[in-house]
């Protein structure tokens, strides 16, 4: 198993490099440079070419490229435009309110989608399924913004279950029990929103999978030793079809972190999807590259998290 | 005679576009104990559907079967799952022609084996581990121990066969049914299998039903054999009888598609077409007319049946009295 997490670790390197790249491509056609962010209308225009010079804005693009990975990796992506401030402390606490947020989201897609996506395919063409996956398409076509607003205005507004923005309550205390809870339940709502929609694609997959598993020869088998039908579903239908979707583990919480833009907009939730709208609208360059870099490598990291669960649980891949 | 199971007047139809088709017509057979009885047949005659509704494992819901299977005085045909249950594992054991897709990859090799044990035997644990590697010593598994813990795809197809073989067996079943057991293998574990099948049955007594396409392996180890056509049995027979004197034309033709080592002319005669799908299949007359078109139509029976052209030895249809092969096929 370590092999084949070292070998898929491997092949994350050039993916990265090719990524880096590509941004650094992009991030170069932008316009403004590395000091755009310290420029105030004061600012000397003299005293900007002397800093360009030195900052080696006329290298080769290699030289430029070297230099800005290796700032990259120590978290340096230069200093936000709008903000004044440096981009990795402007990201730093959003990410990790994005982090809980597709983490919270992540186990409730699961707890919802399982139970559906099992029923449907072991009562497959019955009512329940038809319901079911009734269900998942309408899910599928609400827009997230539409099923957000419904949910802030019943939920938020009305019924005043949840708080309807931010992250914290501000009469919260830092360290306290209460302080963590009302973090919970600022993001419970936006949570709930996104579990709600994000659920079709497992849905749909685990009901194939149980429906293709059905017809496998190994289900005849487990029926001609005398096993009853829920023993065969439970033993070998269910644990069989649920392992692929172990795999999508990984691709739930990169697909969550593009899904929480929307999500972060409409619930004014101050995560990386918000900062990444705003700075699109104020043309934050700087920070704009900086979280483009970063979901890209968390779309390539939750692959590699796929890969891995996936050489866990299948014994086919554990062995060689 | 000691009569296991007995067949009578099985039909079995599959729904398509909401008409049934009859996939296996009107077949009779018995088993006996301590014999094996081949049914062989190219392939889409109707056998595997035969095997697995013999043991209720088609499809309920578009599957119709009809007729009688006599067990222990019992009516299969009327059984529920449930009650199938009682049976299947326990005193009817399968075996499956592919043993890799036959086995679940994901579950180790001594629970897959135990697992049968778990519903008809009452063994506690310990003794179910035990009587796991008991059987896999039996089957002929080198070093059980190891092999209980592996998975499906750690093994080579002749041991997974032998796994499969150690499922059927695990609580001592006095019927086994296997469905072209060693047509996935390759041919020197193929003579291992069979070799394996036939000394496990006269250890334990059991009645074997043996499906193959391969009259070879038929003539290896059968005692009794039935020729299935285009879902009828078209001849059945003592297998020294069948291979001594085959008579009817699809018989004969099968026998004469193996290749001969001692015949010097490389002159094959072979009979041309394949068993018509279930929705083409000629559901009057005989069904084997369409392939030997030279024979005269009066030369066969209106409605064929099995005749008795000798003790125990049962042909369709009169054609075989007229019928010769037709020398058109020229192999140099
Ligand atoms: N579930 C099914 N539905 C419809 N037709 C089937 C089904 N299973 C088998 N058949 C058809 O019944 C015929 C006999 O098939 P089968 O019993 O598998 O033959 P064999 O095992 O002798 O190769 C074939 O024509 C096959 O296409
Ligand atoms: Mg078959």
């Amino acid at each position: 198993m370590w092999k084949i997490i070292v070998r898929r670790v491997l092949v994350m390197i050039p993916q990265l490099f090719v990524l880096s790249l590509i941004v650094f491509i992009m991030a170069k056609q932008m316009p403004g440079d590395p000091f755009t962010g310290l420029i105030t209308p004061e600012t000397d225009p003299n005293r900007i070419e002397e800093l360009r010079q030195l900052s080696g804005f006329y290298d080769p693009w290699y030289v430029q490229y070297y230099n800005w990975m290796t700032n990259a990796f120590q978290g340096d992506f230069g200093q936000s435009y709008t903000y004044k401030v440096a981009v990795s402390n402007l990201i730093g606490e959003r990410a990790f309110n994005t982090f809980w947020l597709a983490f919270v989201s992540t186990i409730l897609v699961y707890v919802i989608a399982i139970p559906l996506g099992v029923l449907a395919g072991r009562y497959q063409e019955r009512i329940m399924d038809k319901t079911i996956v009734l269900y998942s398409f309408i899910s599928y076509a609400i827009p997230t913004f539409v099923l957000g607003l419904i949910f802030l205005f019943v939920f938020g507004y009305q019924l005043q279950w949840f708080p309807t923005s931010g992250t914290v309550s501000i009469h919260a205390e830092r360290g306290t029990f209460e302080y963590v809870w009302s973090k919970f339940h600022h993001l419970l709502l936006p949570a709930i929103t996104y579990a709600v929609l994000g659920t079709t694609g497992i849905i749909q997959y685990l009901r194939t999978e149980i429906i293709d598993a059905k017809m496998q020869d190994y289900v005849k088998t487990a029926r001609s030793k005398g096993i009853p039908m829920n023993k065969v579903y439970s033993r070998h239908i269910f644990r069989n079809s649920l392992l692929p979707i172990a795999a999508f583990l990984g691709f739930t919480i990169t697909g969550l972190l593009g899904g929480s833009i929307f999500i972060e907009t409409i619930f004014g939730f101050p995560g990386m999807g918000q900062l990444f709208v705003s700075s699109i609208g104020s043309r934050d360059y700087s920070v704009i590259t900086a979280l483009v870099l970063l979901y890209g490598f968390l779309a390539l990291l939750g692959g590699l998290l796929s890969d891995i669960i996936m050489s866990i649980v299948d014994p086919r891949i554990r062995i060689d | 005679m000691n009569k296991l199971l007995s067949v009578k007047q099985l039909r079995i139809s599959f729904r398509i576009r909401d008409t049934f088709y009859a996939a296996v017509d009107n077949v009779s057979l018995s088993l006996h104990k301590n014999e094996i009885l081949a049914i062989v047949g190219e392939s889409g005659c109707g056998k595997s559907t035969l095997a697995t509704s013999i043991v209720g494992l088609h499809h309920t819901n578009h599957t119709k079967v009809e007729g009688e299977i006599l067990y222990r005085q019992q009516n299969l045909v009327q059984f529920s799952e449930n009650q199938f249950n009682k049976l299947r594992g326990n005193t009817i054991g399968f075996i499956f022609q592919d043993p890799l897709s036959a086995l679940n990859p994901l579950m180790r090799i001594g629970e897959q084996i135990a697992e049968g044990m778990i519903y008809h035997a009452r063994l506690n644990k310990t003794e179910r581990a035990d009587r796991v590697l008991q059987l896999l010593e039996q089957v002929g598994i080198p070093d059980p121990p190891r092999v209980v813990r592996q998975f499906p795809h750690q093994l080579s197809g002749g041991m997974r066969q032998r796994v499969m073989i150690a499922i059927a067996l695990a609580n001592k079943p006095e019927i086994i049914i296997a469905d072209e057991p060693t047509t996935a293998l390759d041919v020197t574990i193929q003579a291992q299998i069979l070799d394996l099948l036939k000394e496990l049955q006269a250890e334990t007594q059991t009645g074997i039903i043996l499906i193959t396409h391969d009259l070879g392996v038929v003539a290896e180890v059968a005692d009794r054999v039935a020729v299935m056509y285009a879902g009828q049995v078209v001849e059945e027979a003592p297998v020294e009888i069948l291979f001594g004197s085959p008579k009817h034309p699809y018989t004969r033709s099968l026998l004469k598609s193996i290749p001969q080592a001692n015949e010097k002319q490389g002159k094959l005669e072979v009979i041309h077409g394949i068993v018509p799908s279930l929705m083409k299949l000629p559901r009057e007359g005989c069904r084997f007319a369409p392939r030997i078109p030279w024979i005269d139509d009066s030369a066969h029976e209106k409605e064929p049946v099995l005749h008795e052209v000798e003790p125990g030895h049962f042909v369709r249809c009169t054609c075989w009295r007229h019928f010769d092969f037709q020398e058109e096929v020229q192999l140099t």
